[in-house]
């Protein structure tokens, strides 16, 4: 018999439409496997098994009656821990919201339910999303399924190591500045952060809601995509919401094909800091396109180099507003309400006790980039920064249909290396959050292994706001092309655990 | 541009409303003088002649019209309180202006 | 309490000019919240119209009310305003248990509406101009019972509740230039102002304004510098003055506080301040020692406001009358003076004499009427005139009971009563309680035969020419169909019957 949790999604979603397997053979399967493994890796913050079986045995109901089936009806999934899920805990990887369960559904959640997606549970991720390495979790650290001593990435770590560890075959994580993308190339899975505006964020917790942005996570770019179509679309109760039809994403992801492509490589995106593996994958990626008949163009985007003290900038600044609302009066944690404090005191004891060390990092400089007298220096001049790089991408995307680069710097790195060194951690984000601040879209996908030590290296590619499809087509044909090569997929060299 | 001290941490984290430690106090303020020395590479622009961009999306006008919708029924509204007495979130006195 | 030394309300305008500024706050009659679909319906059982965008649970999303968005428009055009073309929310940051959040979704330094004015009258017709500075959308906080201390006070309570209906539900805040120019009218300005802008507001139909519902909120802002000079003094902000008298009596106080502090050698703290009903005083809040950091940008989970040009034509289009000029037209057309057309205002009655007119009653009647016999009642019972429990039309049919004889004045009164009483409609009343006029001739020549018989003397003094004598004949008529008789009807009977020419 198959191992269930092998297939790719759209094998599974295939094999419970024919009736080979049912959807709760199949969510058994990964429920077993979690059992199995997620003791050492972590992914999981809650597993909702009688949820997930519940909606198994639906979507079996369904198609005995002979209804028919969504494409990915019965097909398990990981559900990053930062959506609200009606009557499952919530808890944003913190300790403030331990315990929380929602009164309501994400839109996302909302909409996986009713494709029949199993949801198996809620994953590990950085406090309120705020990291890139899942060590800023108030429930420990995941491990990365390559080497459980290193980061799987973050702050969508849970997510992409459920894919890794075949926990799941689908996740979904949220990308403020890379949290899809970084964990996709860390753990050699595949990530999109959709043009912003192209997936609802109601009922996603809010981090820098002009940056945030739900995606889907997956073993390959057609799961990636068949995902995408299932969660995006217009939504009235996000006013951020696209109201335009979602590019057929999933007809791109089966025609992969660069010729006759345009694509750049940015200038910016190397040189220091960047690991030499990372890089030398990085240029036989390009090297790849242009075999496979794309036309390569050296750009430069000078207003990147500013692109990461923007978004430290601007991230902490709608974070400090968006995290105030966690205050000990309506809803998590509670401290110090002994009859001696008043609600403010109980306020600020409750968030000293509930946020870690990041949070209140984040908190406190955007609470100083937007005070008088700072406004204009910090938060306003990020905003122009914001405008240049912006600027760059429009005039690269004159001259190139997609924009390609390392995903990240640098391949999986120790747990605890940079924990006490934030501006070391931020730079994993220098490559990806660019894109958060022009609103585009980008994908990563694998593109082998760092020869120095084995870890996956992962290959950016950067389309235009609402041409999401160009990402499935460049990057079927980049994983096409690079199976053929290695003559499996990537994730078939990781340690079975 | 000027590094932040000790007093600053302490005056934000007030208005943040977080009750640091003392060692926090010393703990933060090293690194966020460090994080804001290398923000503030973008102060560059301050004075250049740039519209800011406050949002990536080009969108006005996203209205709803004035229909009253199902809202949460008390029950669910109070679900998460830390503390409730006759179906209203209780919370520590409020510190009062009178 | 401290109590300060005033010094009296001439000396201060001696050598003092008052400088005022005043906010109001107004919540909107939508239907839905400002930024979610709960019902803004009074009422409601504690926390039964929240969800998770005004409750501020983790991850809702608001989504801009057009209608509360209209209002603004309209509010702003009302006023003379400028419509801005393109404007943002803003959050304002402050922690506060009231506000789920611990932001309010506001405006900031692009106000829907801008650069504005509104002529106010005083009561003897001089016409004051007030400018607008700018009009613009936020939204109410919830609302806290405070527990444990000294009746409802926030002060000694050991804990709070909250409900957080109102939390969400639209205000529009109006603010006014820095008024100037008013001198010792200034507490009188103030309180036109306020008063022309409810009537605005309730002509506009965008909210019914009521002050002592806490839908009409005004915060006075005063200071005052020496004659002739330019600079402006410090101001006090004395917050949530709730009735127009109390506007005016809070103006009036600060006026008299800060020159008592001023004259004698002190400073004005810029602060808050609380106004009392009881004594009209105000008493010191919170000193701003710095100045308050609201952290104020651009609210991301909203896209900018826009309207069009052809959208903002349209709205201006639904404009009713203005208030003052439609006071203007009434006071001509009833043919009344300045000072009782500020009466009839000022008792609330203006739209009620105009449904009485156009339910076909005289206008000098449907004043008389509401102005008087109803007024008492409701002055009486402590409630507004519109919430007496009779309609206009009501009252139109009492007018024309009486204009066509059937009721005179008395038993109009008395059917009103019962109209009041809930005893039904004033023919119902008239019907039950049997208050018609006797105007049977057959009954009434019995009851007037009954009187010249019981009363010879009297009939032969009438007789004799003594017409004057008349009258006590009259009041033994009345007083056997008890009062329900035209007695001018029955004078000219008696005369007859005698044979007498009246
Ligand atoms: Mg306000
Ligand atoms: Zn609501």
């Amino acid at each position: 018999m198959t191992d269930l949790t092998k297939l790719t999604a759209a094998q599974t979603a295939e094999k419970i439409a024919s009736g080979d397997v049912t959807a709760v053979e199949v969510t058994e399967a990964h429920l077993a496997r979690i059992e199995a493994v997620d003791e050492k890796v972590h992914a999981f913050l809650h597993v909702d098994r009688e949820g997930a079986l519940a909606q198994a045995r639906a979507v079996d109901a369904q198609r005995e009656r002979g209804e028919k089936l969504g494409p990915l009806a019965g097909v398990p999934l990981a559900l990053k821990d930062i959506f609200t899920t009606e009557g499952v805990p919530t808890t944003v990887g913190s300790k403030i919201l331990q315990g929380w369960i929602p009164p309501y559904d994400a839109t996302v959640t909302r909409k996986l339910k009713e494709a029949g997606v199993v949801i198996l549970g809620k994953t590990n991720m950085d406090e309120f999303a705020m990291g890139s390495s899942t060590e800023n979790s108030a429930f420990g650290p995941t491990g990365n399924p390559w080497d459980l001593t290193r980061i799987p990435g973050g702050s969508g770590g849970g997510s992409a190591a459920a894919l890794a560890a075949f926990e799941a075959p689908l996740a979904i994580g949220t990308d403020t500045g890379g949290s899809i993308r970084q964990p996709a190339a860390v753990t050699g899975t595949v990530g999109v952060k959709p043009t912003y505006g192209g997936v609802s964020r109601y009922g996603m917790v809010a981090f820098s809601s002009s940056l945030d942005q739900g995606g889907p996570c997956a073993r390959t770019v057609l799961d990636a995509a068949l995902l995408h179509s299932v969660i995006a679309g217009h939504d009235e109760l996000d006013s951020t919401s696209i109201a335009q039809p979602v590019p057929d994403v999933v007809a791109a992801a089966r025609n992969g094909d660069v010729a006759g492509l345009r694509v750049g490589v940015v200038q910016e995106f190397r040189g220091e800091g960047y690991q030499d593996g990372v890089i030398q994958r990085f240029d036989e990626s390009v090297e790849l396109l242009r075999e496979l008949g794309a036309e390569i163009v050296e750009l430069s985007c000078p207003s990147f180099a500013k692109g990461l003290a923007a978004y430290y900038l601007i991230a902490p600044s709608e974070c400090s507003s968006n995290l105030a609302r966690f205050d000990a009066m309506r809803y998590g944690l509670r401290t110090g309400d002994d009859g001696s404090h008043s609600a403010e005191e109980v306020t600020a004891l409750t968030r000293e006790a509930g946020f870690g060390d990041e949070v209140k990092r984040r908190i406190m400089l955007g609470t100083y980039a937007l005070s008088s007298g700072y406004y204009d220096a910090y938060y306003g001049s990020a905003q122009k920064v914001r405008t240049l790089i912006t600027r760059d991408f429009e005039k690269a995307f004159e001259q190139v249909d997609v924009v390609v680069s390392p995903t990240t710097p640098t391949t999986a790195f120790p747990i605890g290396e940079r924990v006490d060194d934030p501006m070391a951690m931020y730079l994993a984000d220098v490559c990806t959050l660019p894109s958060n601040l022009a609103g585009n879209a980008a994908m990563s996908l694998p593109c082998g292994l760092a020869p120095e030590d084995g870890l996956p290296v992962g290959l950016q590619i950067v389309a235009p706001a609402m041409a999401d499809d160009r990402l499935y087509r460049v990057g079927a044909a980049v994983e096409a092309a690079f199976q053929a090569r290695w003559g499996h997929p990537l994730l078939e060299e990781a340690p079975s655990l | 541009m000027p590094g932040i001290s000790r007093e600053e941490v302490a005056h934000l984290a007030k208005l943040a409303r977080l009750e640091l430690k003392d060692e926090e106090l010393d703990h933060f303020a090293g690194q966020l003088d460090d994080i804001i020395g290398a923000v503030a590479a973008v102060s560059d622009v301050a004075d250049e002649d740039v519209p800011p961009t406050s949002h990536p999306l080009p969108l006005t006008n996203v209205m709803r019209p004035d229909e009253v919708r199902p809202s949460l029924t008390p029950e669910q509204a109070l679900s998460g309180a830390p503390a409730q007495e006759q179906q209203r979130f209780k919370v520590p006195q409020i510190l009062g202006e009178e | 309490m401290t109590v300060t030394e005033l010094v009296s309300y001439d000396e201060a305008l001696a050598s003092y000019d008052p400088v005022m500024g005043l906010e109001v706050h107004v919540e909107l009659g939508t239907r839905t919240k400002m930024f979610c679909g709960c019902s803004t319906a009074l009422g409601a059982d504690a926390n039964s119209q929240v969800c998770p965008t005004c409750l501020g649970l983790p991850g809702a999303l608001p989504v801009v009310n057009k209608s509360g968005v209209e209002s603004a428009i309209r509010i702003g055009l009302a006023l003379h305003c400028e419509i801005a073309e393109w404007c943002r929310f803003a959050r304002k940051n402050y922690f506060y248990p009231d506000m789920p959040k611990n932001f309010q979704t506001s405006q900031y330094d692009e106000p829907i509406a801008f650069d504005g004015y509104l002529d106010v009258q005083l009561e003897d017709g001089e016409v004051f101009r007030v400018e607008i500075e700018r009009a613009h959308m936020e939204e109410d906080t919830g609302k806290s019972t405070h527990v444990g201390g000294a009746t409802g006070r926030i002060h000694g309570a050991s804990h709070s509740l909250l409900d957080y209906n109102r939390a969400g539900i639209p205000l529009i805040e109006i603010v006014t230039k820095p008024i100037v120019g008013a001198g010792e009218r200034a507490p009188e300005v103030a309180k036109a102002y306020v008063a022309e802008l409810r009537e605005l507001i309730k002509a506009l139909g965008v909210s019914e304004a009521r002050m002592e519902m806490g839908q009409m909120r005004c915060d006075v802002n005063l200071s005052l510098r020496p004659k002739g000079r330019e600079a402006f003094g410090t101001r006090s902000e004395t917050k949530n003055v709730n009735s127009l008298r109390s506007v005016e009596r809070a103006a009036r106080f600060e006026i008299q506080r800060h020159a008592a502090v001023l004259s004698s050698g002190g400073s004005i703290v810029q602060e808050t301040r609380h106004f009392h009903e009881e004594d009209g005083s105000t008493t010191s809040g919170r000193v701003k020692e710095e100045a308050e950091d609201y952290r104020y940008f651009p609210e991301p989970d909203l896209v900018p406001v826009a309207p069009s040009r052809e959208w903002v034509e349209e709205l201006r289009g639904t404009l009713p009358e203005l208030p003052r000029v439609r006071r203007n037209r009434l006071r001509e057309e009833w043919g009344i003076t300045e000072h009782e057309m500020q009466s009839v205002l000022n008792a609330g009655a203006v739209d009620l004499i105009v449904a009485t007119v156009d339910a076909g009653a005289p206008a000098d009647q449907a004043r008389k009427w509401w102005m008087g016999e109803l007024a008492r009642r409701a002055n009486e019972d402590g409630v507004e005139l519109p919430a007496l429990s009779i309609t206009p039309e009501q009252v139109a049919r009492v007018c024309a009971l009486v204009a066509e004889g059937s009721l005179n004045d008395k038993l109009a009164r008395q059917t009103i009563e019962g109209v009041l009483a809930g005893e039904g409609t004033p023919d119902e009343v008239v019907d039950k309680r049997g208050l018609k006029v006797v105007s049977d001739e057959g009954a009434l020549g019995t009851a007037v035969d009954e009187a010249i018989a019981g009363n010879p003397d009297v009939a032969e003094k009438i007789r004799g020419g003594k017409v004057a004598a008349a009258g006590a004949l009259v009041g033994a008529v009345m007083k056997a169909t008890r009062g329900q008789a035209d007695a001018a009807r029955v004078k000219e009977m008696i005369m007859e019957k005698l044979g007498v020419e009246g």
